[in-house]
Order: structure tokens, then sequence, then C-alpha cells
């Protein structure tokens, strides 16, 4: 018995090493009840429903098919959605959605993986666990399960939701989607027994579902049909490439869907999957693959805002980066976009509304920048929500024992919030102006601008954390409904009152006519209030304990 | 002697829960003093208010003569804290924390800061994730140790620590004491409050039930004695202050309020005494007496002589 006990010799152990994987899976469902089916119904829900709104868009086959003909003409809007395969709706929504739905299969899936397998095991649960009825791989099978479920979940959603564009196609972009999604299960099951921290084997996962995603876009802008290798050697581009919905509609590639494509899944599925099995085997409950290295014996900080900064930094330079690349796709496909948008009488509408201007170059550009300037407020957010963070964790405590004020402890991180934010806005409109290639003063100063709405919408986050901090995370939600406002509302016509709960609805849409400078004054007016009020509060109550 | 904390009638709710209910501390200039409480007794939410982390809603603290909350800041150059749980930044190495708190202290004393992390054994280079629950516990003392501060407040800091780690606790105390420091140590380890506290105070249930040095403190309890006689007992059942009589022939036990334990020895010495043990009150005995039971002991309290304000008003 004591033989079976060690790892790498238990081949014997049989159904014994699977002991208690009932009861894990259930736990595990059990604590993710919000959060997946939160996941299944926004990822599967916004896929499933895309049909009516391109319907909206695109009434008549003679529109899609010169829609399906443009997309594929244009290289760099291959290279985000992909190539289209067919002119139907079907098609146009699988074109549409199907790589950033894989690719947020994926990220569920990592979540739930890591979430139950290397995260247990770095909080020291899975100890207590382990030491009851449960076998050494039952951990790391519940948590796939868990995984599995999810993503059957969401294959079932879009297959439902889409079934009456054709059932076939249907069927396989919903498994395209979640096959896709297993797949990175399988891939963070590995990056979990690689890294001793939860947080390196996300880092790790999301950098693979990243490079995938990198792989399919520089595949697909060198062909229009998804036959590059680039595209082949990417698990996203193979959802592009089983060719959902191709059965109907006018066929651009040739035939219907190819289903074996579905059998590359299933297999590296199956080939991830054994290699992390035997990776858990070879090591004990806690360690990992790649060793946690020494920091050093003496350290150098020695303020309360060194310290935000250094707990701050790798996040902030994760956005910089990423808003400096999105920003160059964004100005790279700025002159296709206005061309071929200008086709669609609806369609120019719609990117009017969003940038508010006639030149279609110009609106493109302010709507990107828009876009820019939405996303960065969700840096803002979970930049603020740090403080929250390290209040709820017990660590502002033994910080604010010492000689540093709120005001001060707080202000370090409110520096790396509203300064990090203002960074990556600037970062994201000099990629856009490098992408572009011109007019980097006005898109400098038109992301400026944006700056007053992602500073009220930190703050109203930071005033939540500073007055109720158990509602702090409500933040999230506030700036995820002027996110939708901002990004679904143009396309919806929304009413007025509505549009102008959002503060980035009030801002010039630049670069474009002179700057109505009223409003800027008075969000940053409006920020800096928040601000203000936030540290007054923070200052009287009591530190959550 | 100057009080370097002073608290009176401290009220603190959170919601419908009282963890304070109008308690009473004071800590001398220089002294050890434990604070002894059971769980859920109040004593971190005391210790939070004296840190101005919380605000008492009604009451008055004075930390170093002045005011916790509103001087927090100032205050905090003096003083040095340990958290019964200590949380560390994951990617932080140990020494890095011990440098920052001591730095946001307003000084640390590298050559104690060397000496301390000897003492105590304790890897400074390893991240704040890997560190076990004594480990971490170890960086926050070092961190407090090695700070020039006037006070230490201490809640439970010994919880994660072997035995070995606990003697070295008890050594840095000691020097702490011996350089002037004042010191309060919240803890549930009996022995370790005995070997180092000058007094002490029990709370319980957001209250203030005992407060003097542990001769005071015995000085309120019984003292159980066991003794041969060489003739008859006299009539030791008509003494005041004599409890659980058990007289078998000339073997005599009994338990006496230890104040009336003169009237008790005359006694037995006036029939014979054989042999003799008398075993003084333990702290434990102290302790369980106000832990156990909720209603007995709120009766139980009031009638005894060493009740608690009795003894509040004695030991000040």
């Amino acid at each position: 018995m004591t033989a079976l006990a060690l790892p790498g010799t238990a081949r014997t152990g049989g159904s014994r090493q699977l002991a208690g994987t009932g009861a894990l899976l259930r736990l595990a469902l059990r604590r993710d009840r919000v959060m997946l089916p939160a996941w299944v119904l926004i990822v599967g829900g916004v896929v499933a429903t895309g049909s009516g709104a391109l319907k909206t868009l695109y009434g008549t086959a003679a529109e899609r098919a010169e829609l399906a003909r443009s997309m594929t003409a244009n290289s760099s809007l291959r290279s985000l959605y992909g190539p289209v395969f067919s002119d139907s709706v079907g098609g146009l929504v699988a074109w549409r959605y199907g790589v950033f739905g894989a690719a947020l299969a994926g990220v569920m899936s990592m979540l739930v993986v890591i979430r139950h397998t290397r995260e247990e095991e770095e909080t020291g649960r899975q100890e207590l666990l382990s030491s009851a009825m449960v076998g050494r791989r039952a951990p790391l099978t519940a948590a796939l399960l868990a995984a599995l479920v999810a993503n059957v979940a969401m294959a079932l959603v879009v297959t439902a939701g889409l079934a009456g564009e054709g059932a076939a196609g249907a069927l396989a972009f919903g498994l395209s989607i979640g096959a896709c999604g297993m797949l990175f299960a399988t891939t963070a099951a590995i990056a979990a027994q690689l890294t001793e921290s939860a947080r390196l084997a996300r880092g790790l996962t999301t950098a693979v579902v990243g490079l995938a995603f990198v792989l399919h876009a520089a595949g697909d802008a060198a062909t229009d049909d998804g036959s590059s290798v680039l595209t082949w050697l990417s698990p996203v581009g193979w959802t592009e490439n089983v060719r959902a919905f191709a059965s109907t509609g006018t066929v651009v590639g040739g035939s219907g869907e190819r289903w074996w494509v579905l059998l590359l899944f299933v297999a590296a599925t199956a080939v991830q999957g054994v290699a992390a099995y035997t990776l858990a085997g070879r090591r004990d409950v806690g360690m990992s693959f790649l060793p946690t290295r020494p920091g050093p014996a003496a350290g150098r900080m020695g303020t309360a805002g060194a310290l935000a900064v250094r707990l701050q930094r790798g996040t902030l330079l994760g956005w910089c980066l990423g808003f400096l690349v999105s920003g160059a796709v964004f100005g790279g496909m700025t002159e296709g976009a206005a061309d071929l948008v200008g086709d669609n009488e609806q369609a120019r509408e719609i990117f009017q509304r969003l940038g508010g201007q006639s030149g279609l170059t110009q609106a493109f550009l302010a709507g990107m920048v828009g876009v820019l300037g939405m996303v960065a407020a969700l840096y803002g957010v979970a930049s603020v929500l740090r403080l929250n963070g390290e209040e709820s964790a017990g660590r502002a405590e033994p910080i604010l024992a010492n000689a540093v004020g709120r005001v001060r402890w707080a202000a370090g991180h409110l520096v790396v919030a509203y300064g990090g934010a203002a960074l990556v806005v600037l970062l994201g409109s000099a990629g856009l102006a490098l992408g572009y290639g011109h007019r980097a003063p006005e898109l400098l100063g038109a992301g400026l601008v944006q700056l007053p709405a992602v500073w009220t919408l930190t703050g109203v986050t930071l005033l939540l954390y500073a007055v109720a901090p158990r509602a702090a995370t409500a933040g999230w939600a506030v700036a995820g409904v002027c996110l939708a406002i901002g990004w679904i509302g143009p396309a919806l016509d929304l009413p007025q009152p509505v549009m102008d709960l959002s503060p980035f609805t009030h801002l010039p849409k630049l670069p474009g006519p002179p700057v109505q400078w009223f409003p800027v004054v008075l969000l940053t007016v409006v920020a800096a209030a928040l601000a203000a009020a936030s540290l007054a509060a923070l200052r009287r109550r009591d530190l959550a304990t | 002697m100057t009080t370097a904390i002073t608290a009176s009638g401290l009220h603190k709710s959170f919601g419908r829960t009282h963890a304070l209910d109008g308690l009473d501390l004071e800590v001398e200039t220089g002294e050890v003093h434990g604070f002894l409480g059971p769980n859920g007794a109040g004593k971190s939410t005391a210790i939070r208010v004296l840190l101005g982390l919380l605000r008492a809603d009604a009451g008055a603290a004075q930390l170093l003569g002045r005011d916790p909350w509103r001087d927090a800041v100032e205050l905090h150059r003096r003083v040095a804290y340990v958290p019964g749980d200590v949380t560390l930044w994951r990617n932080l190495s140990g020494g890095e924390v011990i440098d920052l708190y001591g730095r946001l202290r307003g000084g640390l004393d590298t050559a104690r800061r060397a000496a301390l992390i000897d003492r105590f054994e304790l890897d400074p280079t390893k991240k704040g994730r890997t560190y076990s629950k004594g480990n971490r516990q170890k960086v926050a003392l070092v961190a407090a140790f090695a700070s020039d501060v006037d006070v230490l407040i201490l809640d439970e800091p010994t919880s994660g620590l072997d035995p070995l780690m606990e003697e070295a606790f008890q050594i840095c105390v000691d020097e702490a004491r011996d350089r002037g420091r004042t010191v309060l140590l919240s803890s549930h380890l009996l022995s370790e409050v005995e070997t180092l506290c000058d007094r002490v105070s029990i709370i319980r249930k957001g209250r203030t039930v005992e407060t003097g040095s542990l001769a005071d403190l015995r000085h309120l309890t019984r003292t159980s004695i066991s003794a041969e006689l060489s003739g008859e007992p006299g009539a030791l059942d008509r003494l005041p202050g004599v409890h659980d009589l058990d007289v078998q022939g000339r073997r005599v036990r009994l338990q006496v309020d230890t104040d009336k334990l003169d009237a008790v020895l005359r006694s037995l010495t006036d029939s014979g005494v054989r042999t003799l043990t008398s075993t003084p009150p333990t702290l434990e005995e102290l302790f369980l007496r106000h832990y156990q039971g909720d209603d007995a002991d709120a009766e139980a309290a009031g009638t005894r002589p060493g009740g608690g304000r009795a003894a509040g008003a004695m030991a000040r």
C-alpha cells in the first residue's frame, strides 16, 4: 500500500486514483455557480444573437454577399476575424464571432482549470482535501470535467441560438468553439503543473491563447482562405477552418463544413491531457517544475508609493503593451475599414454615430480612440480595486500600522491607477498613429481627451471602495454598463438620455472638428471631486478587518 | 509611573455584534502587559482601535498620551505591530518586507535585524507565497523587534512558532523590556504570559474582567491545600473562604480563598501538621474561571470576592 502512495509508481491504483472526483466536481461547480453561467450566457449569448444584429444591418442577400466579398478582400480585417467562408447569415456570424468566441472559451476554461488546480494547491486548500478520500488524479480530473461542463454548455447555447440558420452549421460552430475551449483547458492543466503560482499559470496560458491568436492573424493576413501554415498552427485558426455554415449560402471556399478539423481538437486535447496527467503524477502536492526564484535578502523600497508601484508594475506593463499593439492593429486597419464601410449605408451611419462625423476615415479613427478610452477605464477600475484587494487580504493593516497615513497609502495606488490609465491611453493612441502613419499629434491629443471620462469611471469605483468597501467591485458593473452603452449604443440607436449615462458620450469625437472644451473640463472637475470625496471618506471609515 | 496605553469605557459595534463593551486597559511605560481573552473577546478589535485602524464608538483611548485615531501617523513612528495573521505579498521576499516595514516606521537597526534573522533562523530571500505560517510571523517579528520604537503591540504573535522559536521570541521580549520598551502582548499561551508579563488584563465579551499583576490576581483566587495531620482536624468548615472541603480521617484536602489562607493554616497547625502541600492558583484557573460557561460564570463573578470590579479597583 505504501508503494502505491509514491508518485510515479502509482500505476496499479486504477479507480482509486480518481476517488472523490465526483465530490470535487460538485464542489467546483458549486463554487463557480455564478461565474460559469455568466461566461456561458454572455459569450454564448452574444454569439448566438449575432444573427439578429447581422440581419438588421445587412437585410438582403445581396448586401451580405457584398459584405462577404469585401471582408475577404481586406487583409487587415481578415487578420482580425479570419476569412469569410459563406455569405449566409450563419456564415457571417461564424466569421464575425468565431475566433473571438474560441479565444474567449479558452480564457474561460483557463480560469476554471487553474482555479481548481494550482490555486487550490497554492492556498493550501488542496492539502486538506487530499488528506481525505481523494485520489491523486481526482483534482485535475474534476477541474477538467468542470471545464468540460462549461464548454459543452457554451457549445449548446451557441448551437441552439444559431440553429435557425442551419442545424449542421450551428452544430459545427458550437462544437468548434467548445472544442477550442477544451483544448485550452488542457493547456492550462499543463501550466498548472509547471508553476508554483496560480497567477503565473494564468499568465502562461494567456500567452498561449494570445500566441494562437497572433498566429491566426498573421496567417489570415497572408491568405484569404485560411490555408496558411500559420493559421493551421493555431487552434483558433482551426475553429475558423471548421468552416461552419459553409454548406449554406453562396459558398466562398468551395465545400461544406469540414468536420474532420474537429478531430484535430480531439487529438491535441488528448495529447495535452496526457502530458498534464504525466506531469501531475511526477510531482508532489504544492510543488512545481519551474522553481520559484529567491528574492533579495534586503529591500530598497521605503515608501508606500514604491510598494504600490512594485505591486502593480507588471500588470501595467502588460496593459501598455496590449494598448500599443492593439492601437497599431486598429491603425493599420483604418484605410481598409473606411473603404468597406463606405459600401453599406447602415454601417456607415453606425460608424458616424460612433465616431460622430462625416469623414469615414476620421470617424473610424475617432471610434477607435473611443474604444481605447473605454477599455482603459477597465484598467483604471482594476487598478483602483487593488486597494480593496490589499485591504481585504489584510495586507493594508500592517502598512497602516506604520507611520503611513491612509491618504498616503491610497495615493501610491492612485498614482498608478490614474497615471497608468493616462499612459495606457497615450500608448494606444501612439500605436494608432504608428499603424495609420499620419496625424500623430492629433491622435495623441484625442487620446488625452478621453482621460476625463476614464478618470470619472475610475473615480466612481474609488468612491464605492472608500465608502462601502464590500460594494467596491460594483465598480466593474458601472464600467461595464458605460462600455455597453458606448459599444452597442450606436448600433441599437439608444435614446439620448440612456446614452448620456456614460461619461464617454459627452466627450468630443476626436480627431475631427474643433474641440468642445466645456464637457472635457466639466468631466475633469467631476473626476477630481470624486477622488477628493473618496479620500475624505477613506480617512473617516474603519478599516475592514 | 507614566502610562503608555490607556483605554477607558471603549465601545465598538459591528452591526449587531458588540465587539467592545466598555473595555478598560492601562499599560504602564516599560512594562510587558499580557492581554488575555477567549476567541472573539475583542482583543484584536481593541488593538485595532489603539492603532487608529478602527474608531471607537464611545470611550477614550490614548497611546503615548495622544489620540490614536487623530495622531495615527505620528504615533506609528513609535509603535511596531505584529498582527495575529500575517499576510505577505506573494512576490516580495521576506527581506524586502522587513526593510519596507522598518523604513515606514522611521528606522531599522541593521545590526539587530541581522541578529534577529539569525536568531529566528529565517531565510529572508524566500518569496512571500512560499513561507509557512510560522515563517510569515517571523518576518513580522523581525521587522517589529528590529525597529526603534517605544511600544510593541503583538497580537498573538507566537501562534505559529515552534517551541524553539517561542523561546527566541521570549528572549526578544525580555530584551525589549531591558531597553525600556512597552509591550502589549495578546496571547493564548498562559505559560508565555506567566513567564513574560509584569501585569495582565483578562477581557471577556469586550469588557475587562481582571487586571493586575499575577501576584495580585493570585491573591484573589483559591489555593489548594492538602495536609496530613497528627491530630483530629478542627472545625475547618466553619472558617470563611473554605471550599470543597474533604476530610478523610486525618487527611484534609480543601480549597481556600487566598486572602483567607492565614486562618486555615492556623487551624491546621493547631492539630499538628505532618505533611503539607499547598498549590498556588495557576493562571489557567484564573483564566478558566472567566472563560467557562456564560451564565454560571456571570452569577459567580458577582458573588465571589475576586469579582471583576473589585480586581480592577485593587489594581489601580
